[in-house]
């Protein structure tokens, strides 16, 4: 046999991963999206805290104790107790009901809202001018000034805090999604299934809505955090909750004139807010590296 | 008269009760009216399909052939657009429809493929979701029936295992595949015409020649006319019966391919022509290296154009070109041209 005849062999294959481990889903999701893991298992901390409150050695939080003013924290109050006798674990615990329910109705109210006044600015024109410079005068007042005009105008409820900041919130909702749809409508596929008779009802439902979902998550979770902070600073300068709910922002304002002697009082119920809304924007980053691979590789 | 209209266009029994073409544009005339002007993209084009027929259009970028094609189907926006002329389908005035009307013949008796297969599908609907949108719209299926047509679509574009792929989503398909996805939308609903828009100037070169192998299959066996539109000589000459070239919003030159081919008669289109590169050439060239070229560019569509379009760019330009707009007129039988001195030209060449 001559040596060019001679059969030449290609190496062996080689594998250019080690060794696949087996890992579990929970781990492989942990590794994969650490910001979201960690954001949402804060979160639903949070959430079980609010749901169970009251069985996690809380005490009435409006129970008054006149004797046990301004304790600092020991085993039987962990926070301590405030100027009339309150005990701020229970007060801040019970707070995070307050807190969670705003961030969320807000964010699903505000949703909603602006996606449904985005869709209308995108598709239509004559609206459009119209919508869009009365958003443009919304978002030239800072949303918390226009929180507390609304909480002026109604008794301070739970449920007028929710609508005065889901107001204020709408604008940027509804240019974040306006901006979308007008792109989108520019997508060939949309050109092709006008070009293939459909209805524009029917492209909205079926092309554009779709599509606006995922950018309209990631803004969901902030305007949740931006909600919450909200809230607390409504309730901090009294035009928020009632002091009769207990809230993170009313527990602090209640603590702030004691800050000097007994800065637990502010320093818990702050905590627990920066966690929260830390929490918050964790998973609402997470969401958008998930949902936009190229716009995490950028920023 | 509406009613006529719709059972027209939406039933193919029809076909036989029409005589004569099954596209015949007159002067069809797309302006659009822009702050520095109106461009005339589209200005006076006339040419007929027949049933079953493929035509092309070619020409260079921005010399109106999207716009023709576009304006068929009415998918120009008025304003700042606006068409006028007549577009007759199967003797009815597309022009004279109603918006709702209209939607009726698009994807239905006349559908369109565009040329980026690449995002003319929704990332978020599965493509048997896509292809079966325009049979649920059409031809009334449910859910389950459009799904088992999109199936047989997809088998027939050839993409393998149809099962499967029918659920997948536009990013699990190659450029290749997905532009198939695109021609069984177009075809799901057995339109009498298809308008395909360069439809292979996205993909490489081996799976151009596959996509336009599965147009020239499925058009035999669905009998479809097609309207092509492109810029690749080579395309047209694979594909095309007729063509129609196009410069500067004017129709220039009409000939069955074989004609336009071996003799063109307009200098605009040996000047196309010429400056396709051939197996060979280079070798049997002496002295002459480089292909030949068009010098200049087209004409301002803004401003109205004196005489002949392309006179500022004619190497056989006279005075009469720059003050008479030539008339497209018969320089043989089946092949026009408009140009002052084609006849001559064509000794010539």
């Amino acid at each position: 046999m001559s040596p060019d005849t001679a059969v030449a062999a290609a190496p062996a294959a080689v594998d250019v991963f080690p060794a696949e481990v087996q890992r579990g889903r929970v781990r492989t999701f942990i590794r994969r999206h650490p910001t979201i893991a960690l954001g949402g298992f804060l979160l639903i901390l949070m959430v079980v805290l609010a749901v169970f409150a009251p069985f996690l050695g809380t005490s009435d939080p409006q129970a008054l104790a006149p004797a046990r003013r301004v304790r600092p924290p020991s085993d039987v109050h962990w926070f301590g107790t405030d100027m009339l006798g309150r005990d701020v674990y229970s007060r801040v615990i019970y707070g995070a009901r307050v807190s969670l329910i705003v961030g969320l109705s807000v964010a699903i109210l505000a949703s909603a809202a602006g996606l449904f006044i985005g869709l209308v600015s995108g598709f239509i024109r004559v609206v459009d001018g119209v919508i869009m410079r009365i958003m443009d005068g919304l978002m030239s007042i800072p949303s918390i000034l226009l929180a507390i005009a609304l909480m002026a105008l109604t008794r301070g409820s739970v449920q007028n805090v929710i609508i005065a900041i889901t107001v204020a919130e709408i604008p940027r909702v509804s240019r974040l999604v306006r901006g979308v749809v007008l792109s989108l409508r520019e997508q060939p596929y949309v050109e092709a299934a006008i070009a293939a008779g459909t209805t524009t009802p029917r492209i909205i439902w079926r092309h554009i809505l779709p599509n606006t979902l995922a950018p309209l998550t990631v803004q969901a979770t902030y305007i949740a955090a931006s909600a919450m902070i909200t809230e607390a600073i409504l309730s901090f300068i009294g035009a928020g909750t009632p002091p009769i709910i207990p809230s993170w922002g009313n527990v602090m304002a209640e603590g702030r004139a004691l800050w000097q002697v007994a800065p637990y009082i502010v320093f818990f119920p702050a905590v627990f807010l920066s966690i929260t809304v830390l929490a918050v924007n964790l998973l609402g980053d997470g969401l958008r590296d998930a949902l936009d691979p190229r716009l995490a590789k950028r920023i | 008269m509406t009613e006529t209209v719709l059972n027209k266009t939406q039933t193919a029994a029809s076909k036989a009760g029409h005589t004569g073409p099954l596209l015949q544009v007159e002067d069809l005339r797309t302006h659009f009216r822009t702050i520095d002007g109106t461009v005339r993209a589209v200005d006076g084009v006339s040419f007929h399909i027949a049933g079953g027929e493929t035509l092309a259009v070619v020409g260079e970028s921005g010399c109106g052939k999207s716009v023709t094609s576009m304006s068929i189907l009415r998918l120009i926006q008025e304003p700042p657009g606006k068409i006028t002329g007549r577009i007759l389908f199967q003797g009815t005035n597309l022009l004279d429809l109603s918006e709702k009307e209209m939607r009726a013949i698009r994807g239905n008796a006349i559908s369109m493929i565009f040329q980026e297969p690449m995002t003319s599908l929704n990332p978020v609907l599965t493509v048997g979701r896509q292809i079966g949108e325009t049979l649920r719209l059409h031809q009334g299926m449910d859910e389950k029936q459009a799904e088992a047509r999109a199936v047989e679509m997809l088998d027939l574009v050839h993409i393998p295992e149809a099962k499967r792929r029918v659920r997948e989503y536009p990013h699990q398909l190659s450029g290749g595949m997905r532009q198939r996805v695109m021609i069984a939308m177009a075809l799901a609903c057995n339109p009498q015409l298809l308008i395909a828009d360069e439809p292979t100037t996205a993909l490489d070169v081996t799976i151009q020649a596959q996509i336009l192998d599965l147009m020239r299959e499925l058009k035999s066996r669905l009998g479809s006319a097609i309207l092509l539109v492109t810029h690749d000589l080579g395309v047209v000459a694979e594909m095309a019966e007729r063509i129609v070239v196009m410069y500067a919003g004017r129709k220039v030159e009409e000939a069955t391919a074989r004609d336009l081919f071996a003799r063109p008669r307009h200098p605009y289109t040996q000047g196309l022509l010429g400056a396709v590169p051939r197996l060979g050439s280079s070798l049997e060239a002496k002295g002459r290296s480089r292909l030949s070229e068009i010098p200049g560019i087209v004409p301002n569509l803004k401003k109205p154009i004196i005489g002949c379009a392309f006179a500022g760019r004619c190497p056989a330009v006279t005075d009469i070109c720059r003050s008479v707009a030539p008339a497209v007129e018969t320089k043989a039988p089946g092949h026009f041209a408009a140009c002052h001195h084609a006849p001559r030209e064509a000794v010539a060449a």
